[in-house]
């Protein structure tokens, strides 16, 4: 693996690009590995990458349908943030934001990490108690996060609209100066240059069709279109399609697959610094280096696995741009798109074992799942590496849903789903 | 953008409607003899087809009656709509893969 430096890109400037090497390798499959992971995103190769890294297990293969990051993992809006409620959630997400804070060192490839801060609006008396609570549980469990007056908002947001008459009048706001933005394609590449780099093989066009067990009903194999392939234990981190490739393994889950909506406007001068939530309208929105507004707000109203958007959701999520940013009302659209988001009713993830034995799930991430990919990565390592779950990952097993310890973000957090 | 056609009002823009998930679950009894997990099953687990999905549907903002709708979730076809508390039409699986 050539090592990205200042210094090497100045050098072969000097001797006319020729001397870099591809980022990964393209292998055929092996036989047998001893671990395979389902989907080639953000999760499945950070997972691929800290299972070669932290436990020493080099001989996995990373199988992805498509090709890399070409599912969420490029669909997303890019926020990082770990404003979660309950002390699990705190744990989890804060966990994810400071393997963020260390990753383009980590990976010698720049994520673009840049932790602009995010603020969330209050737009009446009871998003401002609303926030008031949730800034209470947050610094409880001991992530940053701050309220801030109205004036402080206005002066952070100058483009949102503050007059007298305003369709959402500004009331105060909180804020995480951690959050902030990364480049999503990068996160993806990076893990998965790093994985190569410590032995992993990624196959791309490689779909599994199905998934070979023993007498006992534990996992020996997977049927995909390049032939069989032998293993013992299966990682499973396919997001939207986590159902249909449950079903192959032989179970079901607690999830919905939804549509969620992306839009990048034309490019414009800076008018967003930071990271915005709208606590009335779900609008969430940050400006991209080059220019572009990101921004993004509900589902879709109904179960889909179109990755396309549904024109009343355009028409809510950019009517609300409009409405709270008036002056950016005549922007024209760059894109839009959408991801197959996996929906679970407590809005949490799901990460551990499942009733198929060495078949290891990474899923339920819903809206939330970019932010998350170090530690769903890191956390699916630990459990295929050592056969138990993490610390921090053991309250979001799929057991909870008949437990009934549920960690029900969707009440606590406001999520929009 | 889906038109739905509504048993009593016919066809109406999908907003005017709310989809309230898998249809035709059935809670299971009597309740001393469910066990934790068929419960959690019946609030939780759900099909999530890609491809053929039979939902409930309520039309909010106009009779306020609810239907099924049998619906494909990879082209969003509405294939049939069909009164509650009726067995879902014989619908061959699209081709959704």
């Amino acid at each position: 693996m050539t090592k990205y430096s200042a210094f090497k890109v100045f050098l072969e400037g000097l001797g006319g690009q020729q001397g870099w090497s591809p980022a990964w390798r393209s292998p055929q499959p092996k036989r047998r590995y001893d671990v395979i992971i389902i989907g080639g995103g953000g999760h499945g190769l950070a997972t691929a990458y800290y299972l070669a890294k932290v436990h020493g297990v080099r001989n996995v293969a990373v199988l992805e349908r498509g090709w890399l990051g070409g599912g969420n993992t490029g669909r997303n809006t890019t926020v990082i943030r770990s404003n979660y409620y309950y002390p699990a959630s705190a744990r989890l997400y804060d966990f994810s934001l400071k393997l963020y804070e260390g990753l383009s060192r980590e990976l010698n490839y720049n994520v673009m990490f840049s932790q602009r801060g995010m603020v969330m609006v209050a737009h009446s008396r009871h998003d401002l108690e609303g926030a008031q609570r949730w800034v209470g549980a947050m610094q409880l469990n001991g992530v940053d996060a701050e309220m801030i007056s109205a004036d402080e908002v206005k002066r952070r947001l100058p483009v949102l609209d503050a007059s007298p008459g305003a369709r959402y009048p500004i009331w105060g706001g909180f804020m995480q100066k951690r959050a902030g933005t990364a480049r999503h394609d990068a996160v993806a590449w990076g893990y998965a240059r790093a994985a190569d780099a410590l032995g992993v093989d990624i196959i791309q066009n490689c779909e599994v069709r199905g998934f070979l067990k023993n007498q006992t009903g534990r996992v020996t194999g997977v049927e995909t279109n390049l032939g069989v392939i032998e293993t013992d234990k299966v990682g499973m981190a396919v997001a939207g399609h986590s159902s249909v490739m449950a079903q192959l393994a032989g179970f079901e889950l607690p999830i919905t697959s939804y549509a969620l909506q992306a839009f990048v406007s034309e490019p414009l001068k800076p008018v967003i610094d930071t990271v915005m939530l709208s606590l009335a309208t779900g609008l969430y929105i940050s400006q991209s280096d080059k220019g572009g507004l990101v921004f993004g707000g509900a589902l879709d109203h109904y179960a889909s696995y179109a990755q396309r958007g549904n024109s009343p959701t355009i028409r809510q999520v950019a009517g609300a741009l409009a409405d709270q940013m008036p002056s950016l009302g005549r922007v024209r659209l760059a894109r839009h798109w959408a991801g197959i988001v996996d929906v679970v009713q407590d809005s949490s993830p799901i990460l551990g074992e499942t009733p198929t034995p060495g078949v290891y799930i990474n899923c339920g991430w819903g809206t939330g799942g970019f932010k998350a990919i170090p530690a769903g990565g890191y956390l699916l390592a630990h459990h295929l590496a050592t056969g138990q779950a993490h610390d921090i990952a053991a309250p979001f097993g799929l057991n909870r849903f008949f437990t009934g310890a549920l960690i029900d973000e969707a009440a606590a957090s406001g999520i929009a789903h | 953008m889906l038109l739905i056609n509504c048993p009593c009002c016919g066809p109406r823009d999908e907003f005017e409607f709310r989809c309230g998930g898998q249809a035709h679950i059935t809670r299971p009894e009597p309740p001393e003899a469910v066990s934790d997990k068929q419960w959690g099953d019946y609030l939780f687990t759900r099909v999530n087809p890609k491809g053929l999905s039979l939902e409930r549907w309520v039309h909010a903002a106009g009779c306020r009656q609810w239907f099924n709708v049998a619906r494909d979730t990879v082209t969003h076809e509405i294939r049939a709509v069909y009164p509650m508390g009726e067995g879902a039409p014989s619908l061959t699986t699209g081709a959704a893969q």
